[in-house]
């Protein structure tokens, strides 16, 4: 009985340890694990010239615009801060304004962001097209 | 918990268990997978490939849920010294992996018609992977450890990784991830109830079928313990 004790204090001793090991390495970790910044995280800190980052947010609705056959130019938005960007390539299928959008690219000098790669994030919703209809306009889609 | 320990009581019980396991698990796997794949309707957004969400969503829970599950059987064995917990760990590490598989195949191919591509190395993939990795390094720790009943590098090495469960769980909250937040938390429900309900079956149905795949490879297994004993002392009366 004495020994199953020892045994069951060690283990939960063990797994505190654990645990405060994983939460200090996940705070020293902070910012660096995540996969894209938002345009006020840019505002805030921006990255160095011609840095390759990943830019987040919502595709700003009636920003798209575009130029030329596979150009297409939008703005990105936090609801607080925004940026320009652009892109030229073919967008994936969920690319919508006012859905989320990573765009992968560089400032150039005049602060536009040129992407080179553009991903679609879409929201933790989920419902048939009838009933997204009734609630709120289907945004139409682009590209 | 010892009232267990028996595995002749314990086997008893499990044969018992098992078919109201797996015929149920068929019927509702079987019928979330119609309504899911045939009968429920299309996303706003993604039409058709929400689907896949009903193979992925059970795939991703019983990952991780099984991951809990092994967990808690090795800190019983390492604890308790329970005759059964590691015969159980064992039992759950395999589907355990294969369902965490199916969940990072499922997403990535999801992840194609809907993000734009078929992986990316954010928080909430990345841990997943992690995730399946763990299993494996259990899975390979228990077979190199199959002939010393005494050894606990396995069971250690599988309690180490719960840390892992609370990183998948809240990845998508604590760092910007590609992958959407969590659709059902305790107080909201962003999934209409036509797609919630194929969810929610396929969920009950493919634990019910892992429930008894973990009872059944828990049987196999001390049947052939069982046997390779008895075929030991029959060689032993004869020589």
């Amino acid at each position: 009985m004495k020994a199953k004790h020892q045994r069951l204090t060690l283990a939960i001793g063990a797994l505190v340890a654990l645990g405060g090991a994983g939460a200090l390495g996940l705070s020293t970790l902070g910012d660096s694990a995540t996969y894209f910044y938002a345009p006020s995280d840019v505002a805030k800190k921006p990255p160095a010239k011609g840095e390759a980052i990943r830019l987040g947010g919502l595709v700003e609705m009636g920003s798209v615009a575009h130029a030329g056959a596979a150009t297409v130019a939008f703005v990105v938005t936090d609801n607080a801060k925004t940026v320009p960007v652009r892109y030229t390539g073919i967008v994936p299928d969920l690319f919508r304004e006012g859905q989320g959008v990573i765009a992968e690219g560089r400032f150039d000098e005049r602060g536009m962001f040129v992407a080179d790669t553009i991903l679609a994030k879409h929201d933790e919703k989920y419902m048939p097209p009838e009933v997204a209809g009734t609630l709120h306009k289907v945004p139409g889609t682009v590209g | 918990m010892h009232r267990f320990a028996n595995p002749a009581r314990f086997l008893r019980i499990a044969r018992a268990v098992t078919p109201w396991l797996v015929l149920p698990g068929l019927a509702i796997t079987a019928a979330a997978l119609y309504i899911g794949l045939f009968a429920s309707p299309p996303d706003y957004q993604q039409g058709d490939s929400v689907r896949i969400m009903y193979v992925h969503v059970p795939a991703a829970w019983l990952g991780s849920g099984g991951y809990l599950g092994l967990a808690i059987a090795s800190l019983t064995a390492l604890v308790w010294r329970h005759p059964l917990a590691n015969v159980a760990g064992r039992a759950i590490a395999l589907p355990g992996a294969l369902f965490t598989a199916i969940c990072l195949v499922s997403g990535s191919l999801w992840g194609k018609p809907t993000w734009g591509t078929y992986w990316v190395w954010d928080a909430r993939l990345t841990s997943m992977l992690v995730l399946l990795f763990l299993y494996l390094g259990y899975l390979a720790l228990s077979a190199a450890e199959s002939d010393r009943p005494e050894a606990r590098g396995a069971a250690i090495l599988s309690l180490v990784g719960t840390i892992n469960l609370p990183i998948i769980k809240y990845s998508v909250e604590w760092w910007n991830t590609l992958h959407q937040g969590p659709s059902i938390t305790v107080t909201k429900n962003a999934i209409a109830p036509e797609m919630l309900l194929p969810l929610l079956l396929s969920v009950a149905g493919f634990s019910l079928l892992f429930a008894g795949i973990v009872l059944m490879r828990m049987r196999t297994e001390l049947a052939t313990t069982r046997v390779a004993v008895r075929s030991r002392r029959l060689a032993e009366a004869h020589a």
